[in-house]
């Protein structure tokens, strides 16, 4: 049975902070740092915006971009590394808010940034099985950076829902097939009760997100026989800028295919939504018949590859919900003092 | 407020579901299990609004209650849904930005929460409508 995309919906934050205002209190330069990470200003979550309300916005973006039936929907997953309660699932929140409880199946995933694709491939296995008509994955953070911390230039806010059916007459892209390449690389991790994630520095990248990139994306490559020069668009996890270029270069992809996809300088890192955001955002502007390979990265380590070709149903329901760059445009600016403020970075007595 | 007591509003907080008595075509939201208009003679359903409404007044609260002394200055205002309906909302914008007869259209927001440890409340706040305005 093929598994594939019936509708996606993306939310982002409306706060921005310039990569300049964090450079200028820490002392760095600004231009340097924007120049090496390829980012130049990330989202910031409003006082009372925090994962699950991210969650719900995505999840009612994609509910309304293709006008489902959510009571269709008999799984919901949520991945991310800042979930509100460490106990109590963000995917009842979200079930619940788009008003496809009782009738399903929740639960929250943990994967550092590739929580959100493990999520899709759990949705593919029910609705490939025919354990459940649509399943919904949500990839959503509030990203944390401790002050003054090298995350603290990325860690942004946002997230992405895709509802993954099995009825080809609905779908926008079908899921060719899907490779995971995973082992246990301390790369990256935040402890329990810690305000902040620790990383492993430099070792972040050749041992964990280049290793796994690759690993996952040629894996998917040579069991499906495909080849770069195969697909129209690509879009690697974007922790930064660099990160993916660099690797769709090692992979032998170009600069054009990852360019729709590659949404990080204006964003920063949405964590479990950063490459389900730059698969929305090739979404947003992809044709008919257009292939997309994808791979996501998640610190721990691993990757997780897809391979979509859209159907000619994405022209019937892509403009009926906010794309990503409409979500980039408008944004309002703030200094590092309310950016604290807003990140809990200010604590009252 | 305690858990029981949010929970069992809570749909009604997070979708903008009320009532709407079929006798007198009246709307209620928050929702109400009598209609004070018809009284006995009342036939009241659960009703789904669509959402959006606008600014029948406001005030900015530069003084907050506990637990909301972060967001300060904030809008609250008397929303008007367009089915009818009054109650009270947070805007959530510059509060430079709210003007009477403003459209306005739902979000999904933090109400609020019961410190550290306790539960975070979940629902519906307003932002302006900018496609309306």
């Amino acid at each position: 049975m093929s598994v594939g995309i019936v509708s996606y919906g993306a939310y982002i934050p409306k706060f921005r902070i310039k990569v300049e205002d964090i450079a200028r209190v820490w002392g760095d330069d600004a231009d340097i740092l924007s120049a090496g990470l390829m980012v130049y200003e990330k989202s910031v979550p409003d006082l009372d915006e925090d994962t699950a309300t991210i969650a719900v916005e995505a999840a009612r973006s994609a509910v309304s971009r293709h006008n489902i039936d959510a009571k269709r929907i008999g799984a919901v997953y949520t991945g991310s590394e800042s979930h509100p309660y460490a106990v109590k699932p963000t995917s009842t929140i979200v079930a619940e808010a788009i008003e496809a409880t009782p009738v399903l199946t929740a639960a929250d995933f943990e994967f550092a940034c590739k929580a959100g694709t493990a999520a899709m491939q759990a949705c593919m296995g029910l609705v490939g099985s025919g354990m459940v008509d649509l399943g919904m994955a949500i990839g959503a953070d509030v990203s944390q950076g401790a002050p003054g911390d090298a995350l603290e230039y990325t860690a942004a806010a946002g997230g992405v829902s895709y509802i993954i059916g099995n009825k080809e007459s609905e779908m926008i892209a079908v899921i060719e097939d899907t490779f995971s390449f995973t082992t246990d690389t301390p790369d990256f991790w935040r402890r329990e009760g810690m305000p902040y994630p620790e990383h492993g520095g430099r070792f972040t990248g050749e041992p964990g997100y280049f290793k796994h990139v690759t690993g996952a994306a040629n894996g998917l490559m040579e069991k499906m026989g495909t080849k770069p020069s195969d697909y129209d668009y690509a879009v690697f996890h974007q922790p930064n800028g660099k990160f993916p270029s660099r690797v769709a270069k090692m992979l032998g992809f170009t600069k054009e295919q990852i360019k729709p996809g590659l949404v990080v300088p204006w964003l920063g890192n949405t964590y479990s939504g950063s490459c389900m955001m730059g698969i929305a955002a090739t979404l947003d502007q992809a044709k008919p018949g257009d292939r997309i390979f994808a791979t996501a990265f998640g610190s721990g380590a691993g990757g997780d590859a897809f391979s979509f070709r859209v159907t000619d149903k994405i022209d019937e329901v892509r403009d009926a919900a906010p794309k990503v760059l409409e979500l980039l445009k408008d944004p309002v600016y703030m200094d590092y003092a309310m950016y604290a403020k807003h990140k809990g970075k200010i604590r009252l007595a | 407020m305690s858990v029981a007591r949010f929970w069992r509003k809570q749909i009604n907080r997070y979708n903008i579901v009320g009532t709407h008595c079929k006798t007198c075509d009246t709307h209620y939201y928050p929702p109400r299990n009598v209609c004070p208009k018809c009284r006995r003679h009342g036939d009241i359903e659960p009703y789904k609004f669509a959402g959006p409404g606008k600014v029948v007044t406001y005030t900015i609260i530069h003084t907050a209650a506990e637990g909301f002394e972060m967001q300060a200055p904030y809008a609250l205002a008397i929303i008007e849904l367009d089915e009818g309906p009054r109650f009270t909302s947070q805007v959530v914008c510059d509060p430079k930005e709210v003007s009477i007869g403003m459209w306005v259209k739902p979000v999904f927001r933090k109400l609020g929460e019961s410190g550290d440890k306790g539960m975070i409340y979940y629902g519906t706040k307003y932002v302006p409508d900018n496609d309306r305005n």
